[in-house]
């Protein structure tokens, strides 16, 4: 494994990316059934609706492992497009700082997202 | 081995399969999808932050160019779902043949329409 791989790699190996990329997917893909199924089975949405979901102890701790899943699987995923065509053979020597640079510069954004999201969440009264 | 022989990995120039469609595709709104959380965070907070702030952003809604957004982020959404599940069903070792990666192939771009679709329904 070259030192690049090593750096920006997630779970430490590919297995575990695998794993994390997997298992992050299944729990986003659940919270955004479930709010689909709520926002339909909902006629008309009031913010009490809204803002009674979202107080909820169960609804905060779902929409936080959503949120770092969301912050995982962007970092994976990212990783496998960036090392895809941000590669040495299209770019030569500067591929690997412009790579090193957008991988930083996501995982940045994606904790950006992580604490915006809690803040939000636990605004709700 | 011959080491002269062409090689083209010019992908511009290449013929797309539908598989590779579908897994480019994955890719695009995999990268759209992260930009498109900002919005969505935005919303979020708007919808909860007040009363008021919940009207405003029903009020701003309405207006054709934030449909539209929307609409752009729901695709993106259905699109990239229904293509994990294609990943996942195949982790499974169901659908890897070059015969049935197409069919999934097919189901995907199948599935997604319909989803794009409706979701186009429901913002309009």
């Amino acid at each position: 494994m070259g030192m690049v791989t090593a750096v920006t790699s997630f779970g430490r190996s590919g297995l575990y990316d695998w794993l994390i990329q997997r298992v992050s997917a299944v729990i986003m893909a659940a919270y955004v059934i479930f709010l689909t199924g709520f926002i339909l089975s909902t006629p008309e949405m009031t913010y009490q609706l809204w803002s009674d979901l979202f107080s909820g102890t169960a609804m905060r701790v779902f929409s936080f492992l959503t949120l770092v899943s969301l912050a995982a699987h962007a970092w994976i995923g990212m990783w496998s497009v960036l090392t895809d065509y941000i590669t040495g053979r299209l770019m030569g020597p500067k591929a690997m700082p412009i790579r090193l640079f957008l991988q930083v510069s996501m995982g940045l954004g994606a904790v950006i997202y992580v604490i915006w999201g809690v803040a939000i969440l636990w605004g709700v009264n | 081995m011959n080491n002269k022989r062409p090689v083209n990995l010019d992908i511009a120039t290449i013929d797309l399969p539908i598989t590779a469609l579908v897994s480019i595709l994955h890719r695009v709104s995999g990268v759209v999808l992260f930009g498109a959380v900002a919005v969505l965070l935005w919303m979020l907070d708007a919808s909860l932050t007040s009363e008021q702030s919940f009207v405003d952003l029903k009020e701003c809604l309405q207006s054709p160019v934030a449909k539209a957004v929307l609409w752009l982020i729901l695709a993106g959404l259905g699109y990239h779902t229904v293509a994990g599940i294609r990943h996942l069903i195949m982790d499974m070792g169901v659908g890897e043949t070059l015969e049935s990666g197409r069919l999934g192939a097919k189901f995907v771009f199948g599935f997604s329409f319909v989803l794009i679709a409706l979701a186009g329904v429901w913002v309009w």
